[in-house]
């Protein structure tokens, strides 16, 4: 999978405030991401992250 | 024989076992996502997606097909060349697989003395003759083995049957990951091949096609065609019968995995003033917290649809009043 962008979203609700997922761009379409580890889009972007192709950027 | 020891029999010989196919959606009956697709991943049939790597010229479209030609079967799932790929280099790969889930293989005993032999069999049809490549991969530990098949006579349906060694060495985690992708190449470059694994053995590039000489020219011929259906991995040394499901069962099995929820609007509770709260439960817990969609909202721009989410709701959190979402869908697959 090409994943063209990654930032945080911040969880909506969260006191103090958390990440709750990431906005990220697949092949072309934005999906946003759940953080489990066990969710295959997720399991990309860490593993993207890793390699060094991908930077998550911080959520606004 | 008496009626007792014919049962007996029949039990050793697995032909009675239920639940015996580790493959979900064998018979590509359920295709949440839709019928047609030009794009690779999981996009028509449940369960199975196309992948590939590296191409320059090659387009395609996957299709839930219609059979009329092959008895007890009413579906299948065929690839079909648009554009032809003009020649496999070294580091181009197309393949199409299902993964399966690792706490669901614990029974193949991988990494013991007890480890277990498992056999494929499936119906392929295809525009182009030829000896093709599959595999198992295992992820967990990185480890592989190939065979190949042989399609011997164009658009005819045929049963093939592939016997796998059992892996003693290679542990496949209990838990909700991969287990093992079965695979069927179409088309690979020498980078993917030369390495004939006929035993399990580490996971090497090389090793992803076996060693003989495999057609490509599903991926290299434009209208070429090759689609399969009735596809069964079993312990044992033997295919037995196809075993076939009830529509229920197998589309419960798919919705762990991916849920398209009913076409149309749902609405919110309101949370308090200005906050709702969209929950819809899967029909069966999911893999895993999964990713969801949606086509319309109220105030999209303030649409949560990851914070709240677990693998039993799925959660639209939106900062308005009477707040809806239209067409959700739920993607926890592997």
């Amino acid at each position: 999978m090409v994943i063209s962008s990654a930032k945080y979203i911040t969880h909506p609700l969260a006191s103090p405030p958390r990440n709750g997922g990431v906005k990220a761009t697949f092949d072309g379409v934005e999906l946003n991401v759940p953080l489990d580890p066990a969710n295959r889009h997720y399991a990309e972007i860490l593993r993207q992250v890793d390699a060094g192709e991908l930077t998550i950027a911080d959520a606004d | 024989m008496s009626k007792a020891a014919e049962l007996a029999a029949l039990i050793g010989s697995g032909q009675a076992q239920e639940n015996k196919n580790l493959l979900i959606n064998s018979a590509m009956r359920v295709a949440q996502r839709g019928t047609s697709s030009t794009a690779a991943s999981y996009k028509t049939v449940d369960r199975f997606f196309y992948s590939s790597a590296n191409l320059d010229n090659h387009a395609f479209t996957q299709t839930q097909q219609a059979v009329t030609d092959l008895a007890g079967f009413t579906n299948s799932w065929r690839i079909t060349t648009t554009t032809a790929e003009s020649a496999i280099a070294a580091d181009e790969l197309v393949y199409v697989a299902q993964k399966i889930e690792a706490q669901n293989l614990q029974k193949l005993a991988y990494g013991t003395s007890s480890a277990k032999r498992v056999t494929l069999s499936f119906y392929v049809k295809s525009s182009v003759t030829g000896t093709f490549s599959t595999n198992l991969y295992q992820t967990d530990d990185s480890r592989i083995v190939n065979s190949e098949y042989t399609i011997s006579s164009a658009n005819t349906w045929e049963r093939k049957e592939i016997t796998y060694p059992a892996d003693q060495t290679g542990v496949i985690d209990n838990n909700n990951g991969t287990g093992l992708y079965v695979t069927w190449i179409l088309a690979s470059g020498s980078n993917w091949k030369g390495n004939a694994a006929t035993a399990w053995e580490v996971y090497s590039t090389n090793n992803w096609s076996g060693a003989g000489t495999y057609t490509d020219a599903v991926v290299t011929t434009i209208n070429s065609t090759w689609e399969i259906t009735g596809v069964q991995l079993e312990i044992g040394e033997v295919a037995t019968a196809f075993e076939h499901e009830d529509f229920g069962t197998t589309l419960a099995k798919c919705q762990r995995y991916f849920v398209k929820f009913a076409t149309g609007d749902y609405y919110g509770n309101n949370y308090s003033t200005g906050h709702s709260f969209t929950n819809i439960d899967p029909p069966v817990p999911m893999r895993a917290t999964p990713t969801t969609t949606y086509s319309d909202a109220r105030s999209t721009s303030t649409t949560d649809n990851t914070s709240f989410n677990s693998a039993t709701r799925v959660s639209f959190y939106q900062q308005s009043q009477s707040a809806y979402i239209s067409n959700p869908t739920a993607d926890a697959e592997l």
